[in-house]
């Protein structure tokens, strides 16, 4: 995030697309929710869903799967028609605004309409409650990253904030909500094929002596690695032969599982580290326990950027180890001894390598969490970012078009299916299925689908029907939901017994790899 | 802003125009008790335990909803302030079954803390009624009690102004009045989502976590502070710990959700304590995967990386770092493929 969760609070308008937060990040909800009955914000959501958060909107725009460049596109269109961009903002602190102005003018609110399916009037209605608030934060999730034009979508939204000069100021920004829990610190600390902690490039020579000095090696690997959702038709295709996992469940989790788990077939060598033995551990040749968070010491970095401790509740299981340690001893098995003694003495070498932590310390997160960049230990951490100036100077406007999403409902495949969490499980189940209350409230894969649809296809409420796509069909029980648009079914990915991702596609965005789980095409029959 | 003064307890105290008597007093390290008040909720001045004496006012006002103005003269303690006060607690006490000896919020109820302080005596009248108190015990999170409810409408406020559930509301005006879900359902039939706002916000033991039940109370747990392993809001946790067991989880009073949590942060930790937890290594062996000591597994998988390395480079190795592991092991997992391996194939699961 640009900002941070608590200025929610003081934004005057809030724009939510792709992202369903009452049920993912429900506390975050809360302070948009909070913004909303108690300081008058005037909330936008924008989903292919009638999400729960809808209630307490001022606009629910409903845009077909996959076509928020046209939404945002026509908004924009909107602002500059009607001079209620800022001038000024944009003037002082942006660069490219004439191109941004030459895509969007053909984005009129009839022409983005026709694309998105949002009536022109209400495209018009959002760009002015958006573009008229003295701060507007805009906050997105999944349902925007999760496609094809993923890269682009997020391009189009920081187009709109800093049209309205909505970027480097209080209760304002493109905020993202990180689905896990340390998706951010997994990022800032490297696991990424590209970059070292920090974000610094493993093709910068300069980087790479650095790391070579702290690290005591020489020739650290100079090319940019690949992505896991290309590691894994690589391995398909008998150009990678080791794997070593740590946390996750590919088999049920990847885009097109079926072919996720034919691939780990392939290896040579599979080590799978996890709490319980996933679908993903089945295919290993080893099995590493190790210990829950609850069970260790270490830091998390939330989706605000804010470093906080986990701490030690209980001790591991016997015959657990923490994740340090189990590298460690790995490391000095294959003859680069790791001697840390604690998790603190990593995070101390972290500090040192990594230029936006080297502020933070446990003693300091006594206190509570410390959002980075924090340079020094002098410094307080950075609320939100981009202050008086952008990274890189002038922010760049990237004007964008929308293109359609690689699979669209055809006649064989007459309805949208989108993916995603519920409010009751996470990710894959390995954790959340194995709390009572939680298996109470969400005890299986439901087929949501609207009403409209049900009834065209002879389906009750509860019917166990089969959903279909080019790849793969699962069997879940249907469930007819007021959320549901007609047009388009939702089905949660956290069930191994009915794994909605053996539908979806592995089409991937071009620039960052993410696959299309937001939008395939399916057919829906009654089991 | 301009600031004025008041005395409270015979000392001169500045203040903000705005600022209510009990922020005032709190500000200047005076403690006046409160039951129904709470942080991040309009104050509703319901419960009256806050109750001041202030020259020249009738009667004694309650000072989370009384505005401080320039020159009050304010006591806190007065005798007849800790009379009403009194008076207030023994009618919350004869108002339910306020058994202490089997209480679950025994050492942590505020109104137990605050007859003590006051010194009320068990009250004479207190006989439990011919009508049953109200008990919901058909959800597998939350248990109400309502023998030991004091309608100080904390929970609702915690539901519909912290979490803003709008879940449940104060029902059946009057003396029938009774904290009620949507069409006085129970919560698992209503529109509750669990988030457990309201068992945080009850001061006394009329809401429970069922979980807790019976499995130590507040002196007997150690609360250790953490971040929630869910999503990536990174809710802070209290979670109280008993003979190496975790009994319950809160939320904890900071940034970025000062007290809240969601249904998983609060009630989704079974999984740590849970009996088909992985507990030794496996390794495959004909095809199966056998239990083998740590050294084994270590020994083979260290040799195996090292002869495929050898034999295909570390080109054709990847390794996976994890969006639910430590900044701490991230960091030294993308070092050990980085360094050791001597590979780039690092990524984690931030895209699926
Ligand atoms: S658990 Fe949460 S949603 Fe349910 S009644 Fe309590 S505060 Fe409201
Ligand atoms: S309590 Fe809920 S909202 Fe908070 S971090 Fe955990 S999962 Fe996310």
């Amino acid at each position: 995030m640009t900002n941070s969760i608590g200025e929610l609070e003081d934004a005057e308008c809030i724009l939510v697309i792709g992202s369903n937060t009452n049920e993912n990040h429900p506390v975050v909800a809360a302070r948009i929710k909070r913004a909303v009955r108690f300081r008058g914000a005037n909330l936008i959501v924008a989903d292919p869903r009638r999400q729960d958060l809808v209630k307490f909107a001022k606009l629910y725009l409903r845009q077909y799967p996959g076509t928020d460049i046209a939404l945002i596109n026509g908004m924009m269109h909107v602002i500059i028609r009607d001079n209620l961009y800022d001038a000024a903002y944009v003037a002082e602190r942006t660069e490219n605004f004439e191109a941004l102005k030459q895509t969007v003018a053909a984005y009129t609110p009839e022409r983005a309409s026709q694309i998105s399916g949002v009536p022109a009037a209400d495209i018009e209605a959002a760009a002015r409650l958006y573009a008229q608030a003295r701060v507007a934060s805009i906050v997105y999730c999944m349902g925007i990253t999760q496609h094809t034009v993923g890269t682009d979508n997020v391009k189009t939204l920081a187009n709109l904030a800093m049209l309205c000069g909505n970027v480097g100021v209080w209760g304002g920004g493109v905020n993202p909500l990180r689905g896990q829990n340390n998706v951010q610190g997994a990022c800032d600390m490297g696991g990424l094929p590209n970059v070292f902690s920090g974000y610094q490039p493993v093709t910068d020579e300069a980087a790479r002596k650095k790391m070579e000095a702290a690290w005591g090696v020489s020739s650290l690997p100079a090319w940019v690695g690949k992505t896991m959702t290309d590691m894994v038709p690589a391995i398909g295709a008998g150009e990678m032969k080791a794997l070593y996992i740590i946390g996750e469940n590919p088999a049920l989790s990847d885009p097109d599982a079926d072919h996720a788990i034919k691939a780990m077939q392939k290896l040579e060598l599979l080590v799978v580290q996890d709490i319980f033995l996933t679908e993903t551990g089945k295919l290993a040749h080893v099995v590493l326990p190790a210990a829950t968070s609850y069970e260790k010491d270490g830091t998390f970095t939330n989706t605000e950027r804010r470093v906080a401790r986990v701490r030690r509740c209980v001790p591991p299981l016997p015959g657990c180890k923490p994740d340090w340690q189990i590298i460690s001893e790995l490391s000095t098995r294959m003859g680069y001894p790791m001697t840390y003694a604690s998790p603190e003495e990593i995070f101390e070498e972290i500090r040192k390598v990594t230029p936006s932590y080297a502020g933070i310390t446990y003693q300091r997160l006594e206190a509570g969490g410390i959002q980075w960049p924090c340079p020094t230990e002098e410094h307080p951490g950075t609320v939100f970012l981009h202050k008086d100036r952008f990274a890189r100077g002038l922010g760049m406007f990237f004007p964008v078009e929308h293109k359609d999403p690689a699979e669209m409902p055809d006649a064989d495949y007459p309805l949208y299916l989108t993916t995603g969490r519920l409010l009751y499980q996470y990710h894959t189940g390995t954790m959340s299925r194995r709390a009572p209350g939680l298996v109470e409230k969400a005890p299986e894969c439901r087929v949501e689908m609207a009403a409209a649809d049900a009834q065209r296809l002879g389906i009750a409420d509860g019917d166990r029907v089969r959903v279909r796509s080019r790849r793969g069909e699962i069997i879940a029980r249907a469930q007819i939901s007021p959320k549901a648009v007609a047009g388009t079914v939702f089905i949660p990915f956290h069930f191994a017994e009915a794994a909605a991702n053996k539908l979806t596609n592995a089409a991937l965005d071009p620039v960052c790899r993410i696959p299309e789980y937001k939008v395939c095409a399916v057919q829906v029959q009654k089991a | 802003m301009a600031e004025t003064t008041l005395t409270l307890n015979g000392q001169t105290v500045a203040f903000q125009p705005g600022q209510t008597i009990l922020e005032v007093a709190r500000g200047a390290g005076v403690e006046i008790p409160t039951l129904c008040w709470m942080k991040d909720t309009l104050p509703t001045g319901s419960c009256r335990v806050c109750v001041v004496e202030v020259e020249g006012a009738r009667t004694l006002l309650p000072a989370c909803a009384t505005q401080a103005a320039a020159n009050q003269v304010i006591m806190t303690e007065s005798p007849r302030v800790a009379a009403a006060r009194r008076m207030v607690l023994e009618l919350a006490l004869a108002s339910g079954n306020h058994n202490c000896l089997i209480c679950e919020a025994n050492g942590e109820c505020e109104l137990q803390a605050l007859a003590y302080r006051y010194q009320v005596p068990f009250p004479a009248f207190a006989t439990p009624p011919d009508q049953p108190y109200y008990f919901e015990d058909n959800n597998s999170m939350i248990v109400r009690d309502f023998s030991k409810c004091i309608m100080c409408g904390r929970c609702v406020r915690g539901c519909c102004e912290r979490q803003v559930n709008d879940a449940i509301a104060i029902g059946y005006r009057g003396s029938h009045n009774k904290i009620v879900a949507k069409a006085d359902k129970t919560y698992i039939e209503s529109d509750c989502v669990f988030c457990g706002e309201c068992v945080q916000s009850c001061p006394v033991g009329a809401l429970l976590d069922k979980n807790a039940l019976g499995r130590g109370r507040a002196w007997e747990r150690t609360p250790v502070r953490t971040t929630c392993p869910y999503c990536g809001v990174g809710c802070q946790l209290e979670v109280q710990v008993k003979d190496d067991r975790i009994v319950k989880i809160s939320g904890a009073d900071l940034e970025p959700n000062h007290g809240r949590l969601c249904v998983k942060g609060r009630f989704g930790w079974h999984y740590v304590h849970h009996p088909e937890r992985l507990t030794t290594p496996l390794l495959r062996k004909n095809g199966e995967l056998t239990p083998v000591s740590w050294e084994e597994a270590l020994d083979f998988v260290a040799g195996r990386l090292k002869d495929l390395k050898e034999k295909y480079g570390p080109e054709q190795i990847g390794g996976w770092c994890s969006a639910r592991i430590t900044n701490e092991e991230n960091y030294l997992m993308q070092k050990f493929m980085r360094a050791v391996i001597g590979t780039n194939h690092v990524d984690h699961c931030a895209r699926l």
